[in-house]
Order: C-alpha cells, then structure tokens, then sequence
C-alpha cells in the first residue's frame, strides 16, 4: 500500500528540482538535492535554505497567556519580557519527562508563538491545550503557515536585499516582521545549523514565490533533511526522539540550562530538582569516533562492556570523520574518556568530546 | 550509464571479466542511491568470496550498504585508493572506483549474469 503522506506548500518545488523524497513523521520531504556533503558545504560556506513547514505552530494569547505558559515550559518567559525576543525551552511531564523541545517566540503583547516539531504537533497541542485554563486563547497555525530556513553565512545579506533598505534585521534569537518582495514575513534571528542566519514564516499561499525568490541568488542552495541532521549533529544541538523524549529529563540530556534552578512552579519542576540533588546517572556526551560512521542505536562501550547506546550518530561533512551523541553513565563522561563504538562487525574507538564538534562557524563569529 | 561490455548482478555490483580475473565494483544506480560515499571497507588480498556473500561495505552519510560478491573466487587486488578517495566510488564507479578484482572459480558464472540492457530493465522494474 502507498502512503501519501502531508505535503507542505513546497512539495511541487522539491520534486521540480529533483530532490529525494522521504517520510518524515508523515511527512513527505526532501532529504537532499544535489547531495548531502554539497549541501552541508553550502550551509558552511554561503547560504542553504530548508523547508520546515512541516513544523508546527501555535500561537497562545490572552490576559494569562504568561502565567500559563511559565507552567508549561520548563525556561523561564521573563527572559524574554521583550516583545520580539525568543527562547529556547522544552516542557516536561510531572515525572521531568521531555515532551518536546520548542522555542517560544514573544510576538506580542499577551500574546506567543510557539514552533513545536513535526512529529509532535497533536501530542503537544493536547498537553498544551489540558494545561491552559479557559481565559487564555489558543490557535494551531500549522496548516496556513510554511517555515523557511535561511541559513548560512551570507543569509543575513541575502534577507537584507530581499527586505530593502531601511529594514533592521533582528538581533540573534530576536524575531520581526518584514516584507520580502512586498511578501509580509515574520523574521525570526533563529536556526539548527550553527551558522548564523534567519527563519522566515509567512503564509502557505506565499512560500512557493519567496522560496523561489531566495533561488535565484547564485549562492543559495537548497538543502534537505539530510544536511540539516549533519549541520546540526556538528553543533551538538539535540533532535527529539534521538537524543531526548519521554523517558529522559532535561539534566540528563545536558539541558538544564533551559530549566533554570531559580524557577519553579512549572509541570516537572519538583522531579527535576530530585535529578538535579541526585545528580544523574546517565548524561548525553558527544563522541568523536575516529574510523566509521556512528549511527543510532550502536553500542557504545567501555573495556567491552555495553555502556550505553548511541543516540544521535553521522559523517561530519566538515571534520571528515565519524561523531555522536550517547547516553552513559556519569562517570564516564568526562571529555577525553576513551569509549568504544561498535559499528556493525568491527569496535571503533571514541573520544567524549565537548560539543560543538565544529567550534568556529558565522555564528560564533557573531556571539564573540 | 550501463557499460555494454559489463556483467551486472541484482544487488548492483557490475563485473567486468579479463581472463580468469573479474573486476566488481558498484554500478551508477548503485552509487546514486548511495549518495556521497564517505568509506569503502574492502578485504584483504588472498580472502575467499562466495557467490551472494557480503565481501565488504560501502557508507555514505545517510546509509550503509553491504557489497555482495557476484561470483566466487580468491582477491587477487583490491583498490587500495578507496581508502583516502570513497568519494571516487561517485565520480568514476565504473573505471577508477573499482573496488576488488577476483580470479573466478568458474567464468561460466561471469556469463550467467544480466548482461547491461537485463540489468536496465531490472532497475526499472525495482524503482
């Protein structure tokens, strides 16, 4: 039986430029055009742009709007008091388990923007729902709003000529509104490539012309799911279901800077601040594994043993060699422990490595 | 795409026969499927291979793939190259991105195999 599976708005442009397609969390997508390593460079080097439609959006507004979305999630909103700012967070269940990670936008007064991942789009927005209370409104703008990547470092330059002159791009996790091409956007200084650059969202009826307009600058490529896993694997950024879901807290996963400790009251808190007294026993590391490519779910190993498994694993375009992202036990995870992997019929040997895997991209540039 | 002097088999490795020795490698359906191959993990000169055994692996980013010997016989060679240059498996599969040469057992396995236009109906029928 074939499956159809959702398109976005941009279905007819990937399959005109000849990109693969795949299921992704019912989803048809592009995994990549010209091919992942060219791809990647691209990102690396000048600009990539991807589709992530498939993402979802809701947007939260009302008197308590604050208040119940500081219950929600696990960061805390007073960060970005600002209108136009934006965070990073996960929300949890009692247990500290990782529903999903998003990033909260503040696009108005008594009013939020929350992009949530594909796969978890009904999940979130059940939990979300339960959780508010009746005076604070809720709209799932999946369906009429596309999401496009515009990443690399010359994205800003290239949003800039689209924007015109007089438009000020926003700052890093900064959101806006701009017209590309007399297209209203909203603008957000966000992105999952280590590379400084920009997410446009605008209407599903518009993305087919702005994704066409950013086309046809010579240093714009497109780029698929397949770059986007190794650009964001060489950041150490972790994707749900692979290095987090519901059996994990955000401590252990190396997240707890997104539950800060001097916030509480939150679904979970009290089951994070047990890990956190406790200290946990397990904590996602990243691995540099020299010979190999290191994939999910291979056995990570210490002296032989079975110690974990890897969560997220790939080829670094940019390095040349294998890394990862594994769950073991705390104490070995210390950077510059020897580990091993085990790749199919052969042990490899890995290093505990710090993330970011790759140190100075366009966007570390901007945060220095 | 297909060499008409080549011997292919089902699982996309092509042979090319000269005397008792057969050279494999993958063949250009095989390598685009694959993607940018990032290793190639060859055995060693002198090993066995049998006919449908997996004789090594090719890897790209996204997927790993096992090598299928076409035909049975002893390594004689295998392209030492490979190592430092997989991406060579993409640019060149049929000539410099050869992967083992094999003196055969049996030639008549050799002719068995699906001849370039069999292979391309094949293809077009698994896609």
């Amino acid at each position: 039986m074939i499956e159809a599976g959702r398109m976005t708005p941009l279905y007819t442009e990937h399959v005109a430029l000849g990109a693969r397609m795949v299921d992704f969390a019912g989803w048809q997508m592009p995994v990549q055009y010209a091919g992942i390593i060219e791809e990647h460079n691209a990102v690396r080097s000048a600009v990539g742009i991807f589709d992530v439609s498939h993402m979802g959006e809701f947007r939260v507004f009302g008197f308590d709007a604050r208040e119940s979305l500081q219950r929600i999630i696990t960061n805390d909103l007073d960060r970005i008091s600002t209108l136009g700012s934006a965070l990073y967070t996960v929300m949890c269940d009692e247990d500290g388990g990782i529903i999903d990670d998003l990033i909260v936008y503040h696009t108005g007064d008594l009013e939020y923007l929350i992009v949530v991942n594909a796969a978890n789009r009904q999940t979130d927005w059940d939990w979300i729902t339960a959780h508010l209370p009746e005076t604070v409104e809720i709209a799932d703008e999946s369906d009429r709003t596309a999401l496009i990547a515009v990443q690399g470092p010359h994205a800003l330059a290239v949003i800039g000529e689209l924007a015109g002159e007089g438009w000020t791009p926003p700052d890093r996790f900064e959101v806006g509104e701009a017209a590309l091409d007399s297209v209203p956007v909203l603008v957000a200084r966000t992105g999952y490539t280590g590379e400084d650059g920009v997410e446009v969202f605008c209407h599903a009826s518009q993305a087919a012309a702005i994704w066409r307009t950013l086309l046809s600058f010579s240093e714009v490529s497109p780029c698929g799911l397949g770059a986007r896993d190794t650009l964001r694997l060489e950041m150490g950024y972790p994707l749900y279901g692979s290095d987090m879901d519901r059996g994990v807290d955000p401590v252990s996963a190396g997240l707890g800077w997104v539950a800060p400790k001097a916030k509480s009251g939150y679904i979970g808190a009290e089951a994070i601040a047990r890990v956190r007294a406790e200290s946990p026993e397990r904590k996602l590391v990243g691995l540099t594994v020299s010979e190999g490519v290191p994939r999910h779910g291979y056995p990570v190993l210490h002296g032989g043993e079975e110690v974990g498994k890897v969560a997220s694993g790939t080829f670094s375009p940019t390095l040349g060699h294998g890394i990862a992202t594994a769950y073991v036990p705390v104490a070995l995870a210390d950077p510059g422990t020897g580990l091993e992997v085990g790749i199919r019929r052969k042990v490899a040997s890995a290093v505990v490595t710090k993330p970011p895997f790759v140190k100075t991209t366009s966007l570390s540039a901007l945060k220095s | 795409m297909y060499p008409k002097e080549l011997k292919y088999d089902r699982e996309h490795e092509w042979v090319r026969l000269d005397g008792d020795v057969a050279t494999i490698g993958i063949s250009d359906f095989a390598q685009d499927q694959l993607g940018e191959v990032v290793y190639v993990d060859l055995p060693s000169v002198g090993e066995a291979v049998s006919t449908g055994e997996s004789f090594g692996e090719v890897e790209s980013v996204k997927s790993v793939s096992e090598l299928f010997s076409p035909i049975s016989g002893e390594i004689v060679e295998v392209n030492e190259a490979l190592e430092d240059a997989p991406e060579t498996v993409n640019e060149d599969c049929y000539n410099a991105g050869w992967m083992i040469k094999v003196k055969v057992e049996d030639t008549a396995e050799v002719e068995a195999l699906m001849d370039a236009d069999d292979y391309e109906a094949y293809i077009a029928e698994e896609a």
